[in-house]
């Protein structure tokens, strides 16, 4: 009796071991499969989304964005789209964001994946404030920087005139024609492509990116020391200092050590 | 003819909701219908009420996501409606995967295919695993795990806003369940089925066995997609109170003795005695 008691507590112990270790193996295989998915940064997403990684947790992927939107913007990644399942996106180049006024595909989002804060100034909604990424123009293929006359886009760009200037130069190759040259301000630009959409060459010339692709960071070393609002930066800058054996003295001593012998 | 709505009237009954909803939810995409709008994750009802699946709303809340009050609201009216009614409602008057799995268990019954396969090589708690995984993982990666993954939502958010290949994960379920294991998805691995047992454990709408009109044929245990819950046909009056019976009513209209039967569960003692018993199968 005693015996048979002990042999099924060793299974029952050695059940739990093993589930454990089947919970953990497969843990590790859903873990690594998920992270991959999720990986995408090349995604443009819905107005007023939430930066990336908080909004891949935080969207439930309902849907309801993308039935809000009355040009059918935007799509649900599905199975094989290899996007992160289930999320909303757009494709500006198939249909842009075309800025609706009133963001009817912000305020339907019950998680706040979408927050309607980011995009409200003065307590009414603002178009003009979301911010979905940022347009770049490939100079090798946009046609006006060849010196043909294009400006579609430009003229496409809901911020006409502001978040792309048109920008004069002289056409030194004929001697008597101008290039008409767009170009992006980036503060400006609100990502919603209808640019993208007008680009006139075979593949955009013109693109929407998300920010955090299309943009560098200069960081705290560089500040613009003529310009009060960025000197503010280097309030919260902070620096390391390192002293090694050669940089305990001034560099001026250290360049000149061991030199004496020069002189004689 | 009444002979089959005798046989398979809840079963209709089931399919009729499932394919109504999706079609409802299909219908707010195509037609800009408002009746309900989303998906099972979350949609709003009439435009005003909000409903989220509260496992996905755990799944945030593990990953670290700011839950809002929409969210909160709308998981907690799905969570009590469920919690009140019975738990796993959902997996067979619901859930559109359901719709794959019996299919497959009709098949595999068809070709007799659990004779060449007695042994199966799982165990059903499986799920409660799963469940538990899933959310460590939310946790440890900041990401709603289950939500990537699920066939679930991939299968109806591919009903409604276009199926991509959401197609094979239908074929990967139903051959699973048809070739490796025996109500292998829904019955062992899901672990939304796992959280709607733990939650619907409660819950009022129960099946009642009426042991005195068994004969013993046990078709019942043949039709239930959860065999351990009806541990005691032929043996025992009691309610079915394990969690885990989908509430498919399957066994109820296959049992032609009047032995089974719906119940509003009453917490008298000797039901209390059954939940023992439950315990110690
Ligand atoms: S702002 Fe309008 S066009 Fe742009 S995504 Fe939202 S609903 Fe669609
Ligand atoms: S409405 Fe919000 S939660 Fe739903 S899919 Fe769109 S972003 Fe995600
Ligand atoms: S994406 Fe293009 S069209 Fe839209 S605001 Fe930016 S520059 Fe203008
Ligand atoms: S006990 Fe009956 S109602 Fe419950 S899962 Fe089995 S067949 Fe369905």
């Amino acid at each position: 009796m005693k015996e048979n008691e002990q042999n099924t507590r060793r299974d029952f112990i050695l059940d739990m071991v093993r589930a454990t270790g089947i919970a953990a193996l497969g843990g590790f295989m859903w873990s690594a499969y998920v992270d991959e998915v999720t990986a995408s940064t090349l995604l443009l997403r819905p107005p007023a989304a939430l930066k990336e990684e908080d909004f891949l947790r935080t969207c439930i992927k309902c849907g309801l964005c993308v039935e809000a939107c009355p040009y059918d913007t935007l799509m649900l990644a599905t199975a094989g789209d290899n996007k992160p399942i289930g999320t909303p996106y757009f494709v500006p180049r198939d249909i842009p964001c075309y800025m609706c006024p009133d963001i009817p595909c912000v305020p339907v989002c019950p998680t706040g994946a979408l927050d309607e804060s980011s995009v409200t100034k003065d307590s009414i909604l603002d178009v003009n404030t979301i911010d979905m990424g940022v347009a770049v123009i490939d100079d090798n293929s946009c046609i006006s920087f060849w010196g043909i006359q294009c400006d579609a886009c430009y003229r496409a760009c809901p911020l006409l005139g502001e978040a792309i200037a048109i920008k004069y130069e002289k056409n030194d190759r004929t001697g008597k024609h101008a290039f008409l040259k767009p170009v992006v301000v980036n503060d400006v630009c609100t990502g919603c492509g209808m640019c993208e959409k007008a680009c006139v060459t075979e593949k955009a010339a013109i693109f929407v990116l998300p920010r955090e692709v299309a943009e560098g960071r200069a960081g705290n070393y560089y500040i613009k020391g003529w310009d009060k609002e960025d000197e503010k930066r280097l309030e919260n800058a902070s620096s390391i200092k390192t002293t090694t054996e050669i940089s305990k003295r001034s560099a001026m001593d250290s360049l000149n050590d061991g030199l004496e012998d020069l002189y004689e | 003819m009444s002979i089959l709505w005798n046989n398979y009237r809840y079963l209709i009954l089931r399919r009729f909701t499932q394919i109504s909803l999706m079609l409802l939810y299909f219908g707010a995409n195509a037609w800009g219908w408002t009746i309900l709008m989303g998906n099972l994750s979350s949609s709003s009802f009439l435009g005003i009420i909000p409903l989220s699946d509260p496992y996905a709303a755990l799944q945030m809340f593990a990953a670290g996501a700011v839950l809002s009050a929409d969210l909160l609201i709308g998981a907690g009216i799905i969570a009590l409606f469920y919690m009140l009614l019975g738990g796993r409602l959902f997996c067979s008057w619901v859930c559109p995967i359901n719709i794959i799995t019996d299919a497959s268990a009709f098949v595999r019954e068809f070709f007799n295919l659990d004779h060449t396969q007695k042994r199966q090589p799982s165990t059903r708690s499986m799920r409660y695993w799963v469940l538990a995984v899933s959310l460590i993982i939310s946790f440890a990666l900041g990401i709603t795990a289950f939500e990537f993954v699920s066939p679930i939502s991939m299968v109806h958010r591919g009903l409604v806003f276009g199926l991509g290949f959401a197609w094979a994960a239908m074929l990967i379920i139903f051959l699973f369940d048809l070739f490796v294991l025996k109500n292998g998805w829904c019955g062992h691995i899901c672990p939304l089925g796992g959280f709607y047992s733990i939650i619907g454990k409660f819950s009022l709408i129960k099946v009642h066995h009426n042991a005195q009109n068994c004969t013993g044929c046990m078709d019942c245990k043949v039709v239930c997609p959860e065999k351990q819950v009806l541990f005691m046909i032929d043996k025992e009056s009691l309610p079915v109170l394990s969690g885990e019976c989908t509430l498919c009513a399957r066994c109820i209209e296959v049992c032609n003795d009047n032995a089974l039967n719906f119940s509003i569960r009453n917490l008298t003692k000797k039901q209390t005695i059954g939940e023992n018993n439950e315990n110690n199968e």
